[in-house]
């Protein structure tokens, strides 16, 4: 093992107007490993990267690169140091080609000719990255960006490089090729932090893990040394909640039917075909699937935002396939979308008026065509209270909270006023451990009351642990169903790819 | 953020930007070799009394024009097309109200509720034409502009009433005048009685924005069209509905001067308050209040102006240089004063990892 120490950060604090983001942090990072860096959402993981990467600048504190004190005073002179960053959101032009986007920036290092060409070229076989210079970003998939972004840094000169939850956008595939890319790099002498909340991935791909707790470094270790379970432990620094299937509270009343729904996208491919699925009160039917296989469409479908080429949708006996979303969600659903930035929040207004988005008309957040300031307030400050939403106070722009508090501030606001049916796709997403066991238990709680849940979820332990039921779902198919008391990850996976289909079906 | 801060945050984007016009106009005044001092003294004297009529009027016509164009931007519709709304409704209600069918002041209302239609419908088309086909409201509103001043135009000219050389529409009678209320003497003119109007748009404008599910779906349209669509806004008829409404401000922006002075269509109407319009909509941030003051400010600069050429040989038209650079300072101040206090909220938030940061709890190692 390489003992020689790339990064090492001493006894930083970084205070912000008030309070302290990171005290006392203590990391050190041997070279040629991949180090993962893992902790809840606000836990002060994204203050120390900004402080490794020069973005900002520790209060108090030594950061030493290679043996070398130093002081970043800006990213460009971590960059001098030979540390790169990939973000969480790509940050590409999308109508330039990959050759364009890496050079861009650096236009010194190699030109913007051949030169250049020669060299994105050597990084892109020399990692195994298989990328094309004169593909257009446009086209590339999720996976192929977040490498023209690893390339971008290599083409700098990095040889450490961070990546912020790097596989929060990819699916299950695209993650193991990113980890051999990772290994591919590490085994080329790079050293990589990599920060994740995903403690699977960090035991399956790092040398070291330091986990943080509120603000400070609270503990080091190998994959080797410890479990998943002790991991999380530390992180959270409690008792650990588990999705653990209850008695079952399904009854035999039917609140959602889908019949025979089929979905043309405009050039006229199936997106869904015949879907047949029933939902009884107090029953969480669990679809799996890999992401792309029509669950999103499945979810627009329901919620009126497509309309459907054939089929029904009914809902307490009452066909509501001409109804609108809003007259939908007057019906009684709750949406937990799948992109909350996207569909669920207004992130350039407060918290209350995002209490109100989506119940414009129902109480508490309206009396007759008013809004009801006061009522809206309040029942946020309700949701506040009961999702454990971080915040200064229900003001603040919704913009301004972390992922994981966003999605706490969504699922309160769609598991209010008594949903009878509540589709959540993704309902846990980038959310921290504590806030996952908080929204579960809400889901449980309400299924007890008799609310009927259509839950689309990559993980599959929330999956097996939540659902009544699960089906299947390929190529827009309902395929199979399963029973989560018996079904074990490996056979959901193995349909959710079609490699069980005749099996299950 | 505490209120103070709040406040002295949205104050300090239209002062940097004030302050920035008055350095750049007075470095142009200079640069053409004139004197910056005799200008600011002319530009920043008191006005005379006749001035702070005209001042009064104008701010009105402008505050209308702009609260028009605010309603499209409150949910990203750039409605460019103010001008050619309120010509060719300032036209419609002439012609009717000079056709005299109706007695006294029920004539100027229903001129008034025509000038709304006749301003909604020209809007629209721009709304209908974006939802159906897909046509950007400002492509399709610049030219219903074109298409709406040459269309008054030819219906002037060929059925319009021959004064001199000039043509106008029928001279609205007597009674169906609005007087207006003269504060100084007979000669300095009076404040039009339509005054009222801007007060009232401006007041239903901000309790339909901010207090009712319209303005509400209105602003979340705004905010974000994906998730406005996901909580049950039916977008396409946000897009008309909100085209109809400016449409129909648009529509009564002359009205004030038509029934207080001009009294017919002619000569004597004001083109381009429908452009100075969407630059106070910009200055003002599309609250009412705010138009209020950029709508002042701006008729206080074009009627100081006229000052210029009475008593000096700087040109007036250095006052339109100031009014741009204050509309180009104030959009590059917003947006710094926004991404600010966006960084001051998050700051805020990321500052407490835990909620209440309490006493650092034992670290447990493994």
């Amino acid at each position: 093992m390489n003992a020689e120490v790339a990064i090492e950060a001493r006894d930083v604090t970084k205070r912000f107007p008030g309070v302290v983001a990171n005290r006392d942090v203590n990391i050190s990072i041997r070279a040629g490993t991949v180090h993962a860096l893992v902790g809840e959402n606000g836990a002060g993981k994204s203050t120390l990267m900004k402080i490794l990467y020069g973005v900002q600048k520790q209060d108090e504190g030594t950061l030493s690169v290679n043996g070398r004190e130093v002081s970043f005073g800006s990213p460009t002179d971590a960059i001098a140091d030979g540390i790169g960053m990939v973000f969480q959101h790509f940050m590409l032009a999308d109508n330039l080609t990959v050759a364009e986007n890496v050079v861009l920036g650096s236009e010194k290092l190699h030109g913007i000719g051949d030169d250049a060409h020669a060299e994105i070229k050597r990084i892109s076989d020399a990692y195994g990255f298989g990328l094309d210079p004169d593909a257009l970003v446009e086209r590339l998939g999720v996976g192929e960006r977040q490498r023209v972004e690893i390339l971008k840094v290599l083409y700098r000169g990095a040889q450490i490089i961070i990546l912020d939850e790097p596989t929060a956008v990819l699916v299950p595939q695209e993650v193991d090729a990113l980890f051999d890319n990772l290994r591919e790099l590490k085994a080329e002498g790079h050293t990589i932090l990599f920060i994740s909340h995903k403690l699977d991935e960090v035991l399956a791909v790092a040398d070291d893990i330091t986990v943080m707790r509120r603000g400070t470094t609270v503990g080091e270790t190998t994959p080797a040394d410890t479990t998943k379970r002790q991991l999380a432990e530390l992180m959270v620094g409690s008792e650990l909640p588990s999705p653990q299937s209850e008695h079952t509270t399904v009854t035999d009343e039917v609140q959602l039917e889908v019949e025979d729904l089929t979905l043309h996208d405009e050039r006229g491919r199936a997106l869904l075909t015949d879907i047949d699925l029933t939902i009884h009160r107090g029953e969480v039917l669990g679809i799996a699937g890999v992401e792309g296989n029509g669950q999103a469409e499945l979810v627009e479908t329901i919620m009126g935002l497509r309309k459907p080429s054939t089929g029904r949708v009914v809902l307490r006996g009452k066909d509501m396939s001409s109804w609108s979303t809003r007259e939908r969600r007057d019906a009684g659903i709750g949406y937990i979308p799948e992109d909350r930035q996207r569909h669920g929040l207004l992130l350039d207004a407060p918290l209350w008026e995002n209490r109100i988005l989506g119940h414009q008309t129902r109480e508490p957040s309206v009396k007759g065509i008013l809004i009801n300031r006061a009522g809206a307030r309040a029942d946020t400050e309700r949701i506040v209270d009961a999702y454990d939403v971080r915040t200064p106070s229900i003001d603040t722009l919704s913009a301004a909270l972390s992922g994981g508090n966003q999605q706490k501030l969504v699922v309160g606001r769609e598991m209010s006023g008594e949903p009878v049916l509540l589709i959540a796709a993704h309902p846990t997403r980038g959310v921290d451990i504590g806030a996952q066991a908080a929204i579960w238990d809400h889901i449980r709680d309400a299924r007890r009351e008799g609310l009927a849940v259509l839950l689309i979820s990559a993980d599959l332990d929330e999956l097996i642990g939540l659902s009544d039921r699960i089906e299947v779902i390929l190529r827009g198919c309902l395929v199979g169903g399963f029973d989560p008391q018996s079904v074990t990850p490996q056979d959901l996976g193995s349909a959710m790819t079609g490699g069980g289909e005749e099996a299950a079906s | 953020m505490s209120i103070v801060n709040r406040v002295a945050t949205a104050l300090i984007a239209p002062l940097v930007a004030v302050v920035a016009a008055m350095v750049i106009t007075s470095v142009v005044i200079t640069v053409v070799g004139d004197s910056a001092l005799e200008f600011w003294q002319i530009v920043l004297s008191a006005p005379a009394d006749r001035a702070y009529v005209n001042i009064v009027n104008q701010a009105t016509m402008i505050f209308l024009s702009a609260l028009a164009a605010a309603i499209g931007f409150r949910m990203n519709l750039f409605n460019i097309g103010v001008e050619g709304q309120y010509t060719i409704a300032a036209y419609s209600a002439a012609l009717f109200a000079g056709a005299a069918f109706l007695p006294g002041l029920l004539n100027v209302a229903v001129a008034l509720l025509l000038a709304m239609a006749v301003g909604a419908f020209w809007a629209g088309i721009a709304g209908v034409l974006r939802v159906t086909r897909g046509v950007s409201e400002v492509i399709s509103t610049i030219m219903l502009n074109a298409i709406g001043l040459t269309l008054v135009g030819y219906l002037l000219n060929t059925y319009g009433q021959q004064t001199g050389n000039a043509r106008r529409t029928p001279v609205i009678e007597v009674e169906s005048r609005l007087p207006g209320w003269t504060p100084f003497l007979e000669r300095d003119g009076a404040v039009f009685n339509l005054v009222i109007l801007a007060v009232l748009a401006g007041v239903g404008y901000s309790l339909l924005l901010n207090r009712t599910r319209f303005g509400f779906d209105l602003r979340a349209t705004g905010f974000s069209e994906s998730a406005a669509t996901a909580s049950g806004v039916n977008v396409r008829k946000m897009v008309v509905i909100s085209m109809l409404l400016s449409g129909a401000i648009a529509g009564l922006v002359w009205m004030p001067a038509l029934f207080g002075q001009a009294h017919s269509f002619g000569t004597s109407f004001q083109v381009g308050l429908g452009f100075i319009g969407i630059a106070v909509a910009l200055l003002g941030r599309n609250r009412p209040l705010g138009i209020m003051f950029g709508a002042l400010l701006f008729a206080f600069l074009n009627e100081q102006s006229n000052r210029l050429t009475l008593e000096t040989d700087i040109s007036q038209d250095i006052v339109q240089i100031t009014q741009g650079v204050i509309v180009l300072a104030i959009v590059v101040a917003y947006e710094v004063v926004r991404r600010y206090r966006v960084a001051a909220e998050r700051r805020n938030v990321s500052s407490r990892p835990e909620g209440d940061a309490k006493t650092p709890e034992e670290s447990v190692p493994v």
